[in-house]
């Protein structure tokens, strides 16, 4: 990261009649486009830029200077998971013999891809303690739809119509709320307790023949274990209702527990997250859907599957909840995240919870003297800091955060979860060295300093990024979103 | 305990458990009751030696065959700039996430407004997002956004000439909605105008979605019918290829209200199916309805022209169950990979490939029909890069004794009726030797 | 200190009406809108739409929350105040000056059920 900000759009690099590509000659030049009746043809002029090549590589390299990501540094981004993307990962998922595969080329033609697809989905399964699943969902929530959808057309298969009511803890992430308005199911909040656990008494009151499903992460939003969880799936199977594992946090739990052992019945997994595949900026991610036993013909269309020969096929079942991908899903993530699994093998799958747990409490215990830890408790991959300890000066966790970036780190997740006013969430992966661990505590003690001896610095930070607190009042009172607009407004 | 990804020495994990007050590994997870604790090792391989996963997936790729594409169907085999994967594979894009923080975000901020320029510049819209997942959700999300535009309407019209992928994405989506889809039926390979106005007469209706070009390749008259839907105050929306869009009329010039469609056609691999690209633009009126991420232009505190997350209100973070759509992760990197190929073609270059499209197709069409075999299914029909032809020939056999020679000779769409696509990455040669398959065949 | 104004009538979800005759204008409460920080946008029913006292009828949104709004009266909506679509931020300056929506009460009685100003001060305090 340098702090030399490099803020051209390529629009403004453009010259009339420059380009930036090469094509073939027209060999059939007989045939001309121009024989397209005009009335179906476009008239409008496209203001795309016109510029050679040079420049465009000049353009994003310059632009990329201007990101921050996980090869650049600590990335403590809490409930995202940002840990390292092995990078024979990203090489093997370049492979031609992959790349150029049409989705509707004959499977005798796939079958190494569909083995990818086929083996991956059976290694998650082993993972998760479950029995099948679909790698089609595209990302974390879309897998979280494709899961509700599984579990309605389980109730619907039964002919239990009045199931339309999802338990969430009020700690859940934003997505798991928003998936089930989108699946058509109505949202119901349960409590948490003051140790950050959900509230079984008030989940009781909840639970009846209206619950379609309870939402849950285990660990929590919180980073801490829900103990109560066999008693938890008890109560939501006695009343009818599954059990949904959101598998945002999963990263913890490899090698220490398995959704399915504790009960749950339909799930998904972030590939981005837990499996390393990296998160380009904001995707493409994948959100394989998991089921149990009995609910594995529901997983959406199509399904990949082995016959007694070994061979694999493309199968589509008729009790399936629908397609939710036109194709197979983020075909390529598949690969990185079955490449990542292969390359760990099960004599290092085992230690990614226990790393990733051990460096968040390891940060979590070095600070708390300094920062407010509201729940005291061993944690697991990640824990919320409610803010400063001293919070006498009026640094909030948005100064902190801004103040990070001064330091070469990214910031935590701030202001969530919702349960407290300050939250600063940090989740630090398994491949973080204890060096990296020290200097990021030695920087948030000096921060806490700072916040003491000159607040008004840390307010004003970041001082040394590339721009400095870009006004969000302005973006979005007067939403400007192409360079169009941009160039005919007077206001921005 | 010794592995590449992991960097704690065995003094340092006692060290560091010690800060924490623990004594072991496992003492940090004894709080998990001891009958869910996975006691055992996961029925999973060996580790690998970077060696031996090369070595692996060589072997796997190896089970593929790579053959000579004719297919299209919503995936196509078009040119990809060497730039681009060079470009994508910077780590500073590719190992960030979500732009959170602004201030060490600008190059991710930067390309996603590049990104919905040149989205709403190819689709002749207003507005546009930061990306969807594919086409096919993006169009299901079009239909949420029509049926929450409208507010108490519930009804969507789907044209029956959307690709089937598609159509069943927006079924699917639409059942567990509660949203009442009704197909407007076919005619001769396009929508049936007829039906679609008495099906909207019906009312109710908050969208109507039709596809340019549609499945069968064909480029639909939709004149007059935006001004039908806003009659009845439906939206209109458009389920678009995006290359097309680089000649043909756009959805904006069709007076459509939001244009969804995959952005896969802009040099993406084809990859088995993914990851693509959704995208989703529509009228500045609608912004706030919009699902997914957008950027706005903004200032810094210095005055510097800056970028940021915008209208964050309308999604999920914040929302929660009331969001415009559940959408969080996107396809982010795949809307960088089309916004440096559109940067490198341009709109002389994105004609050119359509030019090229159209010349090879138009050619294939010709040769296949003089073999006579083959007809045009729809021969009064203008269409672009892609095309249906019927036969009496056994498709299945066809297709396996091309395969055989390394071709992939389209998709089979019905038992007399096969569909194909030209790309500029189609030699005359290759179309040469498809066509004498086809001779060879038939003898 | 948020300001209350005697004379209006308060709902627990921090909305305000004020009666002028058969007709009732609704908005936020000066401590809502201080609670929500800049206002970027309000979401503002049509005119002609019917609203329920207690039910949600828009929703005001600053850069990073948003907060529907609850009619604390029914009737039927007989303008909106569209000047707040240019300037939403009008809410922040004044807050019961700059009202949201304008309605022909069905139950004038329903205020009733409202709090005035002492009630709401006592309400926002907890």
């Amino acid at each position: 990261m340098n702090s030399t900000f490099y803020g051209k759009l390529i629009f403004e690099l453009g010259k009339e009649g420059r380009v930036g590509y090469s094509l073939p000659k027209n060999e059939f030049s007989e045939h001309n486009i121009d024989s397209l009746p005009s009335s179906l043809r476009r008239s409008e002029k496209m203001a795309l830029p016109e510029v050679d090549e040079l420049t465009v590589v000049r353009h994003y390299t310059n632009m990329s200077n201007n990101n921050f990501g996980v090869d650049t540094g600590f990335y403590p981004l809490g409930s995202c998971t940002m840990k390292y993307n092995p990078k024979v990962n990203e090489e093997i998922s370049n492979l031609s013999a992959f790349t150029t595969l049409h989705p509707l080329q004959g499977v005798s033609t796939v079958q190494g891809a569909l083995e990818v697809y086929y083996n991956l989905q059976k290694s998650l399964s082993e993972i998760a303690g479950l029995s099948e699943f679909t790698l089609n969902p595209f990302a974390g929530a879309h897998g979280e739809l494709t899961g509700l959808m599984v579990i309605r057309a389980y109730h619907n298969s039964r002919g239990d119509y009045k199931r339309v009511n999802v338990i969430v803890p009020d700690s859940a992430h934003g997505t798991n709320p928003a998936s089930a308005a989108v699946c058509g199911l109505k949202v119901v909040q349960v409590k948490s307790l003051s140790d950050g656990t959900i509230d079984v008494e008030d989940l009781k009151a909840h639970l009846d023949d209206t619950v379609a499903a309870i939402m849950m992460t285990n660990p929590n939003t919180l980073g801490i274990f829900e103990r109560s969880i066999p008693e938890i799936a008890n109560l939501v199977h006695e009343c009818g209702g599954l059990l949904y594992y959101d598998g945002a946090n999963l990263n913890a739990l490899l090698g220490k527990c398995r959704p399915g052992d504790m009960g749950f019945d339909v799930m998904h997994i972030n590939l981005h997250k837990t499996f390393s595949t990296p998160h380009g900026g904001g995707g493409p991610g994948s959100g394989p859907v998991g089921v149990r036993a009995g609910l594995e013909k529901f997983l959406p269309n199509p399904h990949v599957k082995k016959s007694d020969d070994g061979k694999f096929y493309i199968d589509n079942d008729k009790d399936a909840l629908g397609s939710v991908s036109a194709f197979i899903g983020n075909f390529s993530v598949m690969l990185k995240a079955y490449s990542y699994i292969l390359s760990l093998g099960k004599e290092n799958l085992k230690y990614v919870g226990p790393f990733a747990t051990l460096n968040a409490n390891y940060i979590k215990d070095s600070l708390k003297d300094v920062y407010e830890l509201p729940i005291d408790v061993v944690c697991k991959h990640e824990f919320v800091f409610d803010g400063l300890k001293d919070k006498s000066k009026g640094v909030t966790t948005m100064n902190v955060a801004k103040r990070l970036l001064d330091y070469g780190f990214h910031a935590p997740t701030i202001y969530f979860p919702l349960l407290f006013h300050e939250s600063l969430m940090i989740e630090p992966c398994e491949n973080e060295s204890k060096a990296t661990l020290d200097d990021f505590i030695a920087v948030m003690r000096k921060i806490a300093h700072e916040a003491a001896e000159d607040p008004e610095m840390v307010k004003a930070a970041p001082h040394n990024t590339p721009v400095r607190r870009p006004d969000d009042t302005l973006a979005a009172t007067h939403p400007i979103v192409t360079y169009r607009e941009l160039m005919t407004d007077t206001e921005a | 305990m010794n592995y590449k990804y992991f960097p704690h020495t065995v003094a340092e994990q006692e060290e560091m458990l010690k800060v924490c007050g623990k004594r072991s590994l496992d003492e940090l997870f004894d709080e998990i009751p001891e009958g869910i604790q996975f006691k055992r090792e996961y029925d999973l391989p060996s580790e690998m030696s970077e060696v031996e996963l090369r070595r692996f997936f060589a072997e796997l790729g190896a089970k593929n065959k790579t053959l000579t594409c004719f297919a299209g169907a919503g995936c196509y085999d078009h040119y990809s700039p060497a730039v681009i994967s060079h470009i994508i594979s910077r780590s500073e894009f590719l190992t960030s996430y979500t732009p959170y923080q602004a201030e060490i975000s600008q190059g991710t901020l930067q390309y996603i407004f590049e990104f919905q320029s040149m989205m709403t510049e190819l689709t002749g819209m207003e507005v546009g997002n930061a990306s969807m997942y594919d086409g096919a959700t993006a169009t299901a999300e079009a239909m949420m956004m029509a049926v929450s535009s409208a507010k108490k309407k519930n009804k969507v019209l789907v044209s029956s000439t959307l690709n089937p992928n598609v159509k069943a994405v927006v079924e699917t989506y639409a059942k567990y909605q509660g949203i009442d889809l009704e197909y407007i039926a076919e005619c001769d390979g396009v929508t049936d105008k007829t039906d679609f106005e008495a099906k909207l007469a019906a009312g109710d209706v908050a969208g109507v979605i039709v596809a340019s070009p549609n499945y069968y390749g064909i480029l639909e008259d939709y004149t007059g019918w935006a001004n039908a839907c806003h009659a009845q105050k439906a939206l209109f929306v458009m389920n678009c290829q995006a290359s097309a869009l680089g000649v043909i009329k756009s959805p904006g010039e069709w007076d459509a209200d939001i244009a969804a469609g995959d952005g896969q056609s802009l040099g993406i691999p084809m990859s088995f199916g993914g990851p693509y690209v959704g995208f989703l633009c529509t009228r500045k009126s609608l912004i706030r309805k919009m699902p997914g991420r957008v950027v706005g232009a903004t200032k810094d505190i210095n005055g510097k022209r800056s970028f940021v997350l915008t209208l964050q209100a309308r999604e999920q973070h914040i929302r929660r169950e009331k969001a415009t759509s559940n959408i969080c992760s996107n396809q982010s990197l795949m809307a960088l990979y089309v916004t440096i190929y559109l940067s490198l073609m341009g709109a002389k270059g994105l004609k050119e490939v359509n030019e090229l499209g159209y010349s090879g197709a138009h050619y294939l069409a010709d040769k296949l029909c003089a073999t006579g075999c083959f007809e045009l299914a729809y021969p009064e029909k203008s269409f672009l890069n892609e095309f249906v032809v019927k036969t009496s020939l056994d498709i299945d056999k066809l297709q396996a004794e091309c395969e055989s020679q390394g071709i992939l000779a389209g998709v089979k769409i019905a038992d007399d009726k096969l569909m194909l696509c030209v790309t500029e990455m189609r030699s005359k040669a290759e179309i040469d030797r498809l066509v004498d398959i086809v001779k060879q065949f038939k003898a | 200190m948020s300001k209350i104004l005697e004379g209006l009538y308060y709902a627990e979800s921090h909305e305000f009406v004020k009666i002028e005759g058969e007709y009732g204008y609704v908005g936020i409460t000066d401590y809502a809108q201080e609670q929500l920080g800049n206002v970027v946008y309000v979401d503002m029913p049509e005119v002609d739409d019917e609203v329920t006292a207690g039910e949600e009828f828009g929703a005001v949104e600053s850069v990073k929350a948003a907060s529907d709004l609850y009619s604390p009266i029914s009737g039927v909506i007989v303008e909106v105040n569209e000047a707040l679509d240019s300037d939403p931020g009008a809410i922040n300056k004044d807050a019961y000056a700059n009202w949201i929506i304008k309605v022909k009460l069905s139950d004038p009685g329903e205020v009733e059920n409202l709090m005035d100003a002492a009630a709401y001060a006592k309400c926002i305090e907890h």
